[in-house]
């Protein structure tokens, strides 16, 4: 009996027409492909991307110059020289990110205790040469006034989880 | 020369056919990464089979012994690139014997979930690209699709879709943020409906089990002696699984078969794996329905950080704050071997300490090497296509193998 099942079944090609007549339903259901450079899947808060420096409303840059997120980069990707500035506050002098060694861990954002380097929402950062990717001082703070809204909605929202 | 002269030449030539090496990979897309394996041929057979690795090697193991424990995390993500999660959790249970951590109860279920989730995300890839190697196009692009919904998971709870750094030493990064575990539920109820879908293109399909069925057979005995784990070796028929034999985080706490294949070929590997999807997607089900709101890591901050709400009020909490980041936390003496069950099998770290904030060694045990070492055993006296085959069925990922 196992052996007229199992011929029938060959023979009939049941298989593979049922695996045609699935890939046949799959034609005809909804796409489940974007659009990609006008529709993007929404991100989380906390999705880890291009760096940004942020400043406080009044325009004062965040940055003490503490040196944690250097200390604590695993891919020694910080750079951070600061001295005192003429109205006696601490402040970086240079702050670069090779964004070419950067594993966009997460930690220098975990790191920061008052909330000036984070890692922004942005992942559309490729340049056309290397040197476009070793970040100064201005281009991060250049990202910070450009991403302020959204950086700062992402913090509060995931605030309770820090 | 006349014509009988001619015949009499032909029918005298010798003719040597001797074996010829070519080289699969390491830019072949079957080869899964960066594999060289020098196949020796007799015609369309395969000779010897000679795997050269070393191709991706970064020296994970030796930059550890560099950096702190906390900083070490991220290494563990980009050895197994598939399953990022379940190799964190070697390490930080390593950590944790050593330091003699309790993790609190909700950090446990959020790990077995995630464990969980990262091994139907590596299954799914390993048995749809299997299954595109030997000429299925379809499943890879329908299982991309529910590793795409997974990876949005990973991105809503560590910030990252594959290199998550989300297990810390103490439990995990930060709490899941809400509404994610409905979404995790919505995913694992419409789940097993699509492995419906995903085995009524394969497990039947002649074609399939053609290219499957009895190739590169492993027997028990021959799985234990090279040291096969996971599913390679549950498919030979030995239901060894650490989750069950020696239980760590959640799972003693939930309810999962161990799936056995008997005959250890490239078709029973393809099984197993899909039983365990199920199985997986049961346990999510049961860490979903038995976690309990409540803290997320140690509150022990010489090991884990204080909140920032803390930090900024308590000076103390700062003081932790900036002595973890910086130095980070000294781990006594020891050594400790801590193994899980991650999805291509056991993926073990011995890590010793010696008193100071960096790991003294960190020997990592890679899942893959002991699979892909038996390929030159499988695939003797198969055909050159079969040897794609079996590669797909090992699950080797060069990330981990060459570390």
């Amino acid at each position: 009996m196992a052996f007229l099942d199992r011929t029938a079944r060959s023979l009939l090609l049941g298989e593979l027409l049922g695996g045609m007549a699935l890939t046949l339903r799959y034609f005809f259901k909804r796409k489940v492909t974007l659009n990609y450079p006008y529709e993007k899947n929404p991100l989380s808060p906390r999705f880890r991307g291009e760096h940004a420096l942020r400043r406080y409303p009044n325009g004062e840059e965040r940055c003490i110059a503490c040196k944690l997120c250097e200390a604590v980069c695993p891919a020694q990707a910080i750079t951070i020289e600061a001295e005192p500035r003429d109205d006696g506050s601490r402040r970086t002098t240079r702050y670069d990110i090779d964004m070419t060694k950067c594993i966009y861990c997460g930690l220098c954002e975990e790191a920061c205790p008052v909330d000036a380097i984070v890692e922004g929402p942005n992942f559309e950062f490729a340049t056309e040469t290397r040197e476009e990717l070793l970040y100064d001082k201005a281009k991060l703070l250049a990202n910070g006034d450009r991403w302020e809204p959204e950086l700062a909605r992402r913090l509060e929202l995931d605030a309770p989880f820090r | 020369m006349s014509e009988t002269a001619k015949v009499a030449a032909t029918a005298t030539r010798t003719v040597e056919i001797d074996s010829h090496a070519i080289n699969f990979g390491p830019q072949h897309p079957a080869a899964h990464g960066v594999l060289r394996l020098i196949l020796e041929m007799d015609g369309e057979v395969v000779e010897r089979a000679d795997p050269h690795i070393g191709l991706l090697h970064r020296g994970t193991e030796k930059l550890i012994e560099y950096k702190t424990y906390l900083q070490a995390n991220a290494y563990f993500d980009r050895l197994d690139y598939v399953s990022p999660m379940s190799q964190e959790h070697a390490y930080v249970l390593a950590i944790e014997a050593l330091l003699g951590l309790e993790v609190p109860q909700r950090a446990k279920w959020i790990r077995t979930l995630f464990d969980e989730i990262t091994r139907v995300l590596n299954h799914l890839l390993n048995v749809t690209t299997y299954a595109l190697d030997v000429g299925a196009i379809t499943p890879s692009l329908w299982g991309f699709e529910e590793r795409e919904k997974l990876m949005e998971f990973y991105e809503a709870a560590s910030g990252a879709r594959l290199h998550a750094n989300y297990y810390r030493a103490g439990g995990v990064n930060r709490d899941l943020p809400p509404g994610l575990e409905a979404r995790i539920g919505e995913w694992a109820e419409g789940f097993p409906k699509f492995l419906d879908d995903l085995e009524n293109l394969l497990t039947a399909n002649r074609i399939w089990k053609q290219r499957t069925v009895d190739i590169g057979v492993m027997s028990a005995e021959q799985a234990l002696a090279w040291g096969f784990s996971g599913p390679c070796l549950r498919a030979s028929g030995v239901p060894w699984d650490l989750r069950r034999a020696q239980p760590y985080a959640m799972y003693d706490h939930v309810a999962f078969d161990v799936p056995v294949a008997r005959n250890g070929d490239c078709y029973d590997r393809y099984l197993v794996r899909v039983a365990e999807m199920r199985e997986s997607t049961r346990i999510v089900q049961q860490c979903l329905a038995k976690m309990q709101p409540g803290p997320v890591k140690v509150a022990d901050h010489k090991f884990t950080p204080p909140s920032r709400g803390e930090m900024k009020r308590s000076m103390e909490a700062l003081i932790h704050h900036f002595k973890l980041f910086t130095e980070g936390f000294h781990v006594p003496a020891g050594a400790t071997y801590a193994a899980v069950e991650s999805p291509k099998g056991e993926f073990g770290v011995y890590l010793v300490a010696d008193g100071s904030n960096r790991p003294y060694r960190c020997k990592i045990r890679p899942t893959g090497f002991a699979h892909l070492q038996a390929v030159e055993t499988m695939s003797k006296r198969h055909m050159l296509a079969d040897a794609v085959a079996i590669i797909g069925s090992l699950d080797v990922v060069f990330g981990e193998i060459d570390r």
